[in-house]
């Protein structure tokens, strides 16, 4: 069933309506393992190829969390435990000045929580990555639309996935080498 | 969000984006701005002329760090002078971009998508620019990592109840997360460019920068939702900013500092000035690149809507100044008003009205908005009078002490404008090498304009 040397099979769209519609029928035909490649992104694709949660959003509260409350708790101990300063008798746990710094250690670590989640769970940076030795494939940042069934799915079989995706009408089926 | 933008259909406006263009050659006229387009004669003439005026800014604070902030025109009582008018100046430039591309994306104006990645450039040398002034200000800058919080040998801590330091974690989270946001842009764009450079080392350089990217479906799930949020947050951190930096005035007690009026009205005179400057940069920049088609008239003219509007809230905080001045009784505030107005600084005062509150009514005619030659000598106008304002607000303010034996007057010296000049041309340099080196417009964003772009559910089920 696995051939090692194939990392999986191609199709080339013309269209983004073609796609979509392309990984639907894939994936409702059951193979489970499959990606869609597109130069921008368009809305219902990762429904149709079975994504439909990410967890960037989690990561963002976790990392907005700990960025609010390190914040906070390096002021409280800052000012009242490791160098308090008298002024003018105010308090030392004097909060609403702590406001301001609290909030910008939340967007920061939010933010960096964002940027960096997003491209870890995505794998990024790779440096080599097997799609690329199609030569066509350099279309998929201009203006072509790729579907790939990978090899490891275990509905994969080469002459018959083969046959599936030129019966979804592509441009070109084209192998890649792993 | 890209993926929620149509293009108008029988609209009078001009369209967001010329009609004729497909995916392939928006890619291509932008990316080939960077990678075909060669030098020109003019790039090299400009290049040298900015590059120069930079030069001028590292002789300026080449002398500072030799000699100390006793160059400058700063004594008791006014001891912010040029730094800080120009740091509060340039750091309100900065807004515009953060509020193109975050809060106009969630308010989903789709007409962003073509100016929010030189916007966000321009953010960033901004914050640059204005980075440089408080820095230099402490007079002693190779210490200025004593405001970061960190263990040391003198068992010292920043002191967290003041708004410097409150400024200090508010401008470095501003650049730092403006950067991330501007990266996380041009990542797929990156993409493009790798893809369509014809060199090997600068496709290979792309490449590197591109980090692998290559647009799967499920990483540009995550990417719109982090692009999102991202947006999501730099929203309430680019109207925090220039609260903050109010703030550095609000808390003291000085006539004319102290009032509520400051936050509000510093982030509307912040994103007046921004949009300011992405016009002044904008205009000839589409005209020198035939970016005529994605930079169309409609954004010209809604960027001059948004620069009319924020000068009428400016104008609105200069009011609110004055009647305060005079219906609160108070000696101090009644006589910052009348100082204002027959002081020694009365004609700065007066042509800081003039540019920044009357001039700028033109913008309520069409004829004006639509003319690129009017709003960029308004937008002109408006980058002086927002300057104009921060002079008035700081040197105004503390020349006249509350006792007259503490009176004085400001002077700038010649390293004063030097420093000045210079941080323009530090500021042109980059977006002179910026606009060669990275694409100016976002490539994948503009492609979700077309209507090509957008999967109809119809379609899809009858398949």
């Amino acid at each position: 069933m696995n051939d090692a040397s194939t990392y999986g099979l191609m199709a080339e769209f013309d269209s983004a309506q073609e796609l979509v519609a392309a990984a639907h029928k894939t994936h409702s035909a059951g193979y489970q393992k499959i990606d869609a490649y597109s130069p921008f992104p368009i809305e219902g694709l990762a429904d149709a190829i079975g994504f439909h949660k990410n967890s960037v959003a989690f990561l963002v509260l976790i990392g907005g969390i700990i960025g609010g409350l390190s914040g906070y708790a390096l002021q409280y101990w800052v000012s009242t435990i490791a160098y308090p300063v008298n002024i003018g008798g105010r308090p030392y746990h004097s909060w609403p000045s702590f406001i301001i710094v609290t909030f910008e250690m939340t967007i920061l670590f939010a933010g960096l929580a964002a940027a960096f989640g997003m491209l870890a769970l995505n794998g990024l940076p790779q440096p080599y990555h097997p799609v690329f030795n199609v030569a066509a494939f350099a279309k998929a940042s201009d203006n072509k639309f790729f579907l790939v069934v990978f090899s490891t799915d275990p509905k994969y079989d080469g002459a018959r996935t083969r046959e599936f995706l030129k019966g979804l009408a592509p441009r070109a089926v084209s192998e890649v080498p792993s | 969000m890209a993926t929620n933008t149509q293009i108008p259909v029988a609209d009078r406006r001009a369209p967001v984006i010329e009609p004729g263009h497909s995916f392939s050659t928006i890619g291509e006229k932008i990316s080939n701005i960077v990678l075909k387009r060669p030098i020109s004669l003019g790039w090299v003439f400009g290049f040298f002329v900015v590059f120069s005026l930079m030069n001028v800014l590292l002789l300026a604070l080449g002398y500072l760090f030799l000699k100390g902030t006793g160059i400058w025109g700063i004594t008791i009582p006014i001891g912010w002078g040029f730094a800080i008018i120009n740091f509060v100046w340039w750091i309100g430039i900065g807004h515009a971009g953060t509020l193109i591309s975050a809060i106009l994306c969630l308010l989903r104006q789709s007409w962003r998508n073509s100016i929010n990645r030189f916007a966000e450039a321009m953010t960033l040398f901004a914050v640059a620019c204005a980075g440089i002034f408080p820095l230099a200000h402490t007079g002693r800058p190779w210490l200025a990592y004593w405001m970061f919080p960190y263990p040391n040998t003198m068992g010292y801590w920043p002191q967290f109840r003041s708004p410097l330091i409150w400024d200090v974690f508010a401008v470095s989270t501003y650049f730092t997360i403006s950067l991330v946001f501007w990266f996380v842009g041009l990542i797929p764009d990156l993409a493009t460019l790798r893809d369509r450079a014809e060199h090997p080392l600068t496709r290979g350089i792309y490449g590197i920068l591109a980090m692998g990217w290559r647009g799967s479906a499920r990483h540009w799930h995550r990417y719109e939702t982090a692009y999102l949020l991202l947006a999501g947050l730099a929203t309430p951190l680019v109207l925090s900013v220039h609260t903050v930096v109010s703030f550095d005035f609000a808390v003291s007690i000085v006539p004319g500092w102290h009032t509520t009026i400051f936050p509000p009205y510093f982030v509307a005179g912040a994103i007046y000035s921004g949009f300011a400057m992405v016009l002044c940069l904008a205009i000839p920049i589409r005209a020198i690149y035939g970016l005529e088609d994605f930079i169309t008239m409609r954004h010209l003219e809604n960027s001059g809507k948004v620069m009319l509007a924020t000068g009428l809230i400016v104008g609105y905080g200069y009011g609110i100044e004055a009647f305060m001045g005079w219906y609160s009784g108070n000696t101090f505030d009644a006589f910052l008003l009348w100082n204002r107005l027959h002081g020694p600084y009365s004609a700065w005062y007066l042509g800081l009205i003039a540019s920044n509150i009357v001039i700028p009514q033109l913008l309520w005619m069409k004829k004006f908005r639509t003319s690129t030659f009017w709003l960029w000598m308004i937008s002109l106008v408006v980058l002086a009078g927002m300057w104009l304002e921060r002079f008035i607000i700081i040197v105004v303010s503390l020349h006249r002490d509350f006792l007259n034996s503490s009176w004085g007057m400001y002077y700038p010296t010649k390293w004063d404008f030097m420093t000045f000049f210079g941080t323009i041309g530090m500021f042109l340099t980059a977006m002179w090498l910026f606009v060669r080196i990275l694409p100016m417009v976002s490539i994948s964003e503009l492609r979700t304009l077309l209507p090509e772009a957008h999967v109809h559910e119809a379609a899809e089920v009858e398949k």
